[in-house]
């Protein structure tokens, strides 16, 4: 066993190290330092992924044929963890890690090639319709309708907790073709063009203060029948494969490092008072360092079997809920740190680009919303009550 | 012992419950977020003639002469209303400082007017140096052929830009240039050199940072004859934490309700969510987390009165005890809820920022249980 990399793969370290200082610029930096939210908004994303693309990086997962680089697992741990040290903007996911697998896996070929290019440069901008208001743990009793009409399906129904939906110019979503079959089986997998008429988008905001979550309802919207992805009743099937893909997809330890860092470097100054003095933001912070540890370790151990042509196996659940319960004790910590300048709400978003002078220092201002949005890292993408059933389930057997 | 209400305290909580209830609606609340002073001052004069802003001030200055009890029934009501008007800042804080340091003709000047709900005050005595510690305060007060000049920085000062008065603390500057006792100072909202930051505070109602920029103040602007106020600051600050802990009550109250309803309502995989042995578990512990909050809520009401250690060891071990009730009740709160909770769609993320608030309010737990055990003498303070 040996954790070190070897002497190409420090190569490529610096490879991506001087991609980094070439690419990644002071605003898209601050940008993302001063953005409470899960991703990005999309100028900065989007910047960044044709960034990325470029440099033919725009999509490490792919397959070579499909433009991704070919990347061993080392690469791609080295790739992340650079990122995420670095401090590169959070691109909506949606597109390269979610809806672009599963085309690629069961798309037609002219589904390939017409969206895969589009999500690698950064054209398409996507968001997911899974959830519905009567739909969320049990997704799979959505209710959300696609009548077929000739070569069309006619869609009726609403999605709702669909992130960045007014910013997407496209949606993937489940949607129910047939009525009498088991829950699971009348589901299909389709993509839909966002300005399609009698699609409407209704903002919600979250307690952050941040926009990012919309409902979207659907009155008598035509899609046509050839923008099914795969086999009809078969949406189930492809949706959970990309909810594995969600919650395992990937590195998450360096970005959870990088966060506490910020933190760490706040306790650290004067803007704080000096919240490190206190013995116990030192202890807390040693604790949550430790459980990066561990993950890091698991993450490694992951990416080792499947170095080794191994499966990880069920894994990814347990990594899914530690994720979301670190990254919740990181802002958490962050809260603590800030005290009382805590208090001050600052409405106005993004942060990056206030036309007033805010009533604490520019730097503090994410702290609470990043705590307070974070509260849905145990909901979203199958809650912590239901990843602690399937791991009783799926790795325990019971 | 007996730990049942009087009838007149009786009669208090029926009379608050019901003007809560009526009053502080949902729409009532994203109305008085866009007040400019964070709450409705036509309220505050309801307040007034109600009886409640004299409530703890002495029967000599206006004032009925009630205790932290009385207060706890308020506040706890207060809280399931999330009410923002500023009555922790000026009739807990304000009017106690005041009346436990001022001159007699200090008191004449402000309690009567505190009571009819002509004046409003602050208290701007944290920075963010002090980290919680109420005597760490680096502001100077420097006398001047006149009086005194003042210079500093505050932060968390609860409902400052609405006070005509604000009580700020200061470290007077001997003749040698040493700094010598803790005293506190009544600075008018318009004095020059004075900068209010004023900032929408989570949770509701609004809060500032101050900056004082050679602050010049008459000689009749200090409280009291010039004794060090630590003393005075503690003890109203337990009383304050002791209210603050009686709000959370009423908060968590209202968020252990909402997400019980909320868990019978809600049906996933055919059944309510309060089927699933989970979140009957969860329940069941935030009902218990409410409980024992009451219960130390109380307890630091009962004992505001108390010898100062006992005093403080009983507030700080409620602010404590009552800060971890509230974080789990909380954030499981909007757990059970799923996506709703965590969005401005239901009222409970109000709630939920509202404790947080609280939690944060001189000290977190872990600064608490800190001062507990310093008081207890088992960790150098
Ligand atoms: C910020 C955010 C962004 C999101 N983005 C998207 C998106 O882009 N696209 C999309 O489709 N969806 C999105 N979602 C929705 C998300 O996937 C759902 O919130 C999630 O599936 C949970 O569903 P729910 O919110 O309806 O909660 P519910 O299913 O109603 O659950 C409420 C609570 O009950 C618990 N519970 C439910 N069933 C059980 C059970 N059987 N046993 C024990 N406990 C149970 C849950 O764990 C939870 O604590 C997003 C959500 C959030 C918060």
């Amino acid at each position: 066993m040996d954790l070190t990399f070897n002497a190409q793969e420090r190569a490529f370290e610096q490879e991506v190290r001087d991609f980094l200082a070439a690419n990644l610029t002071p605003e898209l930096k601050r940008a993302t330092a001063l953005t409470p939210s899960v991703f990005s908004d999309p100028d900065i994303g989007m910047a960044w992924q044709r960034a990325l693309h470029r440099k033919g990086w725009g999509a490490p997962g792919w397959p070579v044929d499909h433009g991704g680089p070919d990347w061993t697992p080392a690469q791609r741990w080295i790739f992340e963890a650079e990122c995420a040290r670095a401090g590169v903007p959070n691109v909506n996911v949606m597109g390269v890690k979610m809806v672009g697998p599963v085309i690629i896996g069961f798309g037609s070929p002219e589904q390939k090639n017409f969206y895969l290019p589009r999500i690698l440069s950064g054209e398409d901008y996507w968001c997911q319709g899974y959830s519905e208001p009567g739909s969320g743990s049990d997704l799979s009793s959505l209710k959300t309708r696609a009548v077929r009409d000739g070569d069309d399906y006619i869609i009726n129904g609403t999605k709702i907790w669909t992130t960045h939906a007014h910013h997407a110019n496209r949606m993937f979503a489940l949607v129910r073709t047939n009525e009498s079959e088991r829950q699971q089986d009348g589901i299909s997998f389709i993509l839909i063009d966002m300005k399609t008429p009698g699609i409407t988008t209704r903002p919600i905001l979250t307690i952050g203060g941040d926009h990012e979550v919309n409902q979207v309802f659907f009155d008598d919207v035509r899609v046509p029948v050839a923008n099914r992805v795969g086999e009809e009743g078969k949406g189930w099937t492809y949706g959970k494969y990309l909810l594995e893909f969600e919650r395992g997809s990937g590195i998450a330890s360096a970005k959870l490092r990088d966060a506490l860092k910020t933190i760490a470097d706040l306790a650290g100054s004067d803007v704080t008072g000096r919240a490190i003095d206190d013995p116990d933001i030192a202890l807390r912070m040693s604790e949550v360092e430790v459980d990066i540890d561990a993950l890091e370790m698991t993450e490694l151990r992951v990416l080792s079997a499947l170095q080794t042509g191994q499966n990880p196996g069920a894994v990814s659940s347990l990594i899914k809920l530690r994720v979301s319960e670190i990254r919740q004790a990181v802002t958490r910590l962050g809260v603590d740190v800030i005290g009382n300048d805590g208090l001050a709400v600052e409405p106005a978003r993004p942060f990056y680009r206030l036309n007033h002078e805010p009533a604490v220092s520019e730097e503090l201002l994410p702290v609470v919303p990043e705590y307070l949005n974070g509260r849905a890292y145990t909901i979203f993408g199958g809650s912590s009550e239901i990843q602690r059933d399937i791991i009783a389930k799926m790795v325990l057997g019971l | 012992m007996d730990l049942t209400l009087s009838d007149e305290q009786r009669l208090l909580r029926e009379s608050v419950d019901r003007f809560v209830t009526e009053t502080f609606t949902a729409e009532h609340r994203k109305r008085s977020a866009n007040e400019p002073l964070g709450f409705s001052p036509a309220i505050w004069k309801q307040f007034a003639g109600l009886g409640w802003l004299a409530l703890p001030i002495g029967e000599a200055h206006g004032g009925l002469g009630g205790g932290a009890i009385e207060i706890g029934i308020l506040m706890e009501a207060f809280g399931r209303g999330l009410v923002t008007e500023p009555y922790l800042s000026t009739v807990v804080i304000g009017a106690a400082l005041v009346g436990a340091c001022g001159t007699g003709a200090q008191k004449q000047a402000i309690l009567p007017d505190v009571a009819e709900g002509a004046l409003t005050l602050a208290f701007a005595h944290s920075e963010r140096a002090a980290r919680f510690d109420l005597g760490h305060v680096e502001t100077t007060a420097t006398r001047s052929a006149d009086g005194w000049r003042l210079n500093g920085n505050k932060t968390a000062v609860l409902d400052g830009a609405a006070a005509k008065q604000i009580i700020v603390s200061a470290r007077i500057v001997n003749a040698n240039g040493a700094s010598g006792k803790l005293c506190l100072f009544l600075v008018p909202a318009d004095a020059p050199g004075l900068r209010v930051r004023d900032y929408a505070r989570l949770g509701g109602g609004r809060g500032c940072n101050l900056d004082l920029n050679d602050v010049a103040l008459p000689a009749d602007a200090l409280l009291g004859d010039g004794s060090d106020a630590l003393p005075a600051i503690e003890a109203v600050v337990d009383r304050a934490m002791a209210a603050l802990g009686a709000e959370a009550v009423g908060i968590m109250q209202t968020l252990l309700d909402t997400t019980l309803e909320y868990t019978r309502i809600r049906k996933q995989f055919g059944r309510p969510l309060s089927a699933n042995q989970v979140i009957r578990h969860r329940l069941a512990d935030m009902a218990m987390q409410v409980d024992e909050g009451r219960s130390m809520a109380l307890r630091a009401a009962l004992m505001a009165d108390a010898e100062p250690v006992a005093r403080s060891r009983a507030a700080s071990g409620a602010k404590a005890k009552i800060g971890k009730c509230a974080r789990f009740v909380a954030e499981q709160s909007v757990q059970l809820h799923g996506a709703m909770g965590v969005t401005e769609e239901l009222d409970i993320g109000s709630y939920f920022k509202r404790l947080l608030a609280f939690e944060t309010l001189f000290g977190g737990s872990a600064h608490h249980y800190r001062r507990h055990a310093a008081l207890s003498g088992r960790l150098q303070a």
